[in-house]
């Protein structure tokens, strides 16, 4: 075969095999599923359903709130990170374990939860609602965190969290301290070593942590429908939208807007893996 | 010895299994959760006595529309109890699994009780809402469920467009100009009727809102009657709960008998005051007239009059239908 290369460790058929046939049962198989059952749409009904104005709202709504979430995990996952890393403190363990919970969680019950915090009666959302003492910062009507979009990134950056921390720990933790020992006798400052020598190994697993929570806010669905509000054209995200189509009956429709989301996740996925390529081997011929 | 007798203790599993008696799988919609609870020992009580079976009742709760789908897809239900004959129909239409006339097969169109849309207001009335008119007035925030997504929220939007249809000198235009007034002051909507419940009771936003009758009771008992109000409003629409048996299921696990016999029980005089005591209006005029003061008489009017389910649901809820033309109007001022 021309595509294998001679390789030092056996059993490459063996595995390789077993890779191809796992990803098609476990991945290929379902999305064929999908694909084949939106194909009994023609092309203009197909493209009716999926632009309509109604569900393109949501796909603003679902992929801008997804996309911010990421972006916050992305520096507040970090941070966490660092710390667990780079701190020893009383309760380290504990703070560590925390981080794995939202994934443990019934979304649902974190939806519920969330809201419960963050509506205008909430401990959180009451210090923000109208003539509360933080909320006149924002004028008369206050800041309503839960029921609109702010609500969706609120729950997306919650289910999200672990993402970022989990892929940049073991990195942060494999950083050899000599490394930062020569730069500083070097002459770098704290902020350079930062910049120029963690933050270059660190960049490609921020970058899988970032696409990693990105993806998963995407299709994010039961705890988000709690805080949400459920506006049509203000706060619907995606995949209410399915799930009303499905309420009616109707398949097609339900998997038509369900491939796009799929189509749009896979390019976006696509170009974050090529951005993490180009940065792994821009740095390393730098190195 | 030990592995003898493990397989002895698993033979006799193996015979009592075999020997298992007649289970039911009732596929239920979610706020009937409290009335079953109430209503299966009573039947198992009734069966077993009159059959010398052992009856098991199993029972799945969820969204209405999700658990009709769920019975399309193979969930093996002997009976299907729907708060909207839609749902019973899609299981007719697309899983060809009992046929279409199934309403015809118990009396009341296989609705054994009925509910209705009531107000459900904060202590107090503080908004002085009286009815559906009030819910349109500029100030007055209600809360609804997605119709949608929820058969609670689809009959509220009727029971709306209903009032005004019937007001003097109303119309079609009408009708939809006032519907989207009330949606107008929503603020939140959620998915489903225990959601929209929480919303109102738990987070306290709102002055208003509108569920079915049983659900006020339901409120009652989990946040204490002094917390809220019930506003009968002047005309509200008839909420029938269709059951049916699931023809294809019963045939294929011979369990046709007990499963005919589980829903005609609910037309018995026990069945009816197990539902008068969850807040359902019974069929019975006996129980009827003995639960005469939690019912006050409201002036009805049935999705019939609207043309009936199917054509409602076409042209009001389906995509691009009057509901989403009010939504989109509401989300563009």
């Amino acid at each position: 075969m021309a595509f294998k290369q001679a390789s030092v460790l056996p059993g490459f058929n063996l595995s390789f095999g077993y890779t191809i046939f796992y990803m098609s049962l476990i991945v290929l198989l379902p999305l064929t599923a999908l694909v084949v059952k939106t194909s009994s749409l023609e092309w203009g009904q197909f493209w009716a359903i999926v632009s309509e104005e109604r569900v393109v709202a949501t796909y603003k709504v679902t992929f801008g709130a997804s996309l911010l979430a990421a972006i916050i995990n992305l520096f507040t996952g970090l941070l966490v990170a660092w710390v667990l890393v780079r701190y020893s403190f009383p309760g380290k363990r504990l703070i560590d374990a925390l981080v794995d919970l939202p994934f443990a969680l019934p979304t649902a019950v974190a939806g519920i939860a969330l809201a419960t915090i963050y509506a205008p009666n909430g401990w959180i959302g009451q210090w923000f609602a109208p003539g509360s003492v933080l909320g006149g910062l924002f004028g008369s009507e206050g800041l309503s965190l839960a029921f609109n979009p702010t609500g969706i990134v609120i729950a997306l950056t919650f289910v999200t969290l672990p993402f970022v921390v989990r892929t940049v720990q073991p990195v942060l933790a494999d950083i050899e301290q000599e490394l930062e020992e020569a730069a500083s006798s070097l002459g770098a400052n704290r902020w350079q070593i930062f910049r120029l020598v963690i933050l270059p190994i660190l960049w490609p697993a921020l970058l899988t942590g970032f696409s990693l929570a990105f993806a998963r806010a995407i299709g994010e669905y039961g705890s988000v429908i709690f805080i949400a509000g459920n506006m049509p054209f203000k706060s619907e995200i995606t995949p209410l939208m399915i799930i009303s189509k499905l309420e009616q009956y109707d398949y097609v429709g339900a998997t038509a807007i369900a491939v796009v989301m799929l189509g749009v996740s896979f390019l976006l996925l696509l170009a974050i893996n090529g951005l993490q390529w180009w940065s792994a081997r821009r740095l390393g011929r730098r190195n | 010895m030990r592995a003898t007798r493990l397989l002895a203790a698993l033979g006799l599993g193996f015979t009592l299994f075999a020997h298992a008696d007649t289970t039911l799988l009732n596929v239920s919609y979610d706020v009937m959760r409290d009335f079953y609870k109430d209503y299966n020992p009573a039947f198992k009580k009734h069966y077993d006595a009159r059959f010398k079976d052992s009856i098991t009742i199993q029972q799945s709760h969820g969204g209405s529309s999700k658990q009709a789908l769920s019975v399309i897809s193979g969930l093996e239900a002997d009976v299907v109890t729907m708060n909207q004959s839609t749902d019973i129909d899609a299981i007719a239409e697309k899983g060809k699994l009992l046929p279409a006339d199934w309403a015809k097969r118990l009396p009341d169109q296989s609705a054994p009780f009925s509910s209705l849309q009531v107000l459900i207001v904060r202590k107090g009335n503080p908004k002085a809402i009286k009815d559906w008119n009030d819910l349109v007035k500029p100030g007055v925030q209600v809360i609804v469920p997605n119709p949608k997504t929820s058969g609670n929220g689809r009959y509220t939007y009727l029971a709306a467009w209903g009032y005004a249809l019937k007001q003097p000198g109303g119309n079609e235009q009408k009708a939809q100009d006032f519907v989207a007034g009330v949606f107008r002051n929503v603020p939140v909507l959620d998915a489903g009727g225990r959601a929209a419940t929480t919303t109102f009771m738990q987070r306290k936003i709102g002055d208003v809102l509108v569920t079915f009758e049983n659900e006020a009771e339901m409120i009652a008992r989990e946040f204490g009657r002094g917390e809220f109000e019930v506003v009968y409003p002047s005309i509200s629409i008839d909420a029938d709960l269709p059951v049916a048996v699931v023809d294809k299921v019963v045939d294929k696990k011979g369990t046709r008998k007990a499963a005919e016999e589980y829903l005609k029980y609910l037309w018995s005089p026990e069945g009816q005051e197990i539902a008068a005591q969850n807040y359902l209006r019974p069929r019975d005029k006996g129980v009827a007239a003995k639960y005469a003061k939690q019912f006050p008489a409201v002036k009805l009017f049935g999705v019939d009059e609207l043309g009936g389910w199917q054509a409602i649901q076409k042209r009001h809820f389906n995509d691009g239908g009057v509901y989403d033309q009010i939504a989109a109007s509401i989300a563009k001022k």
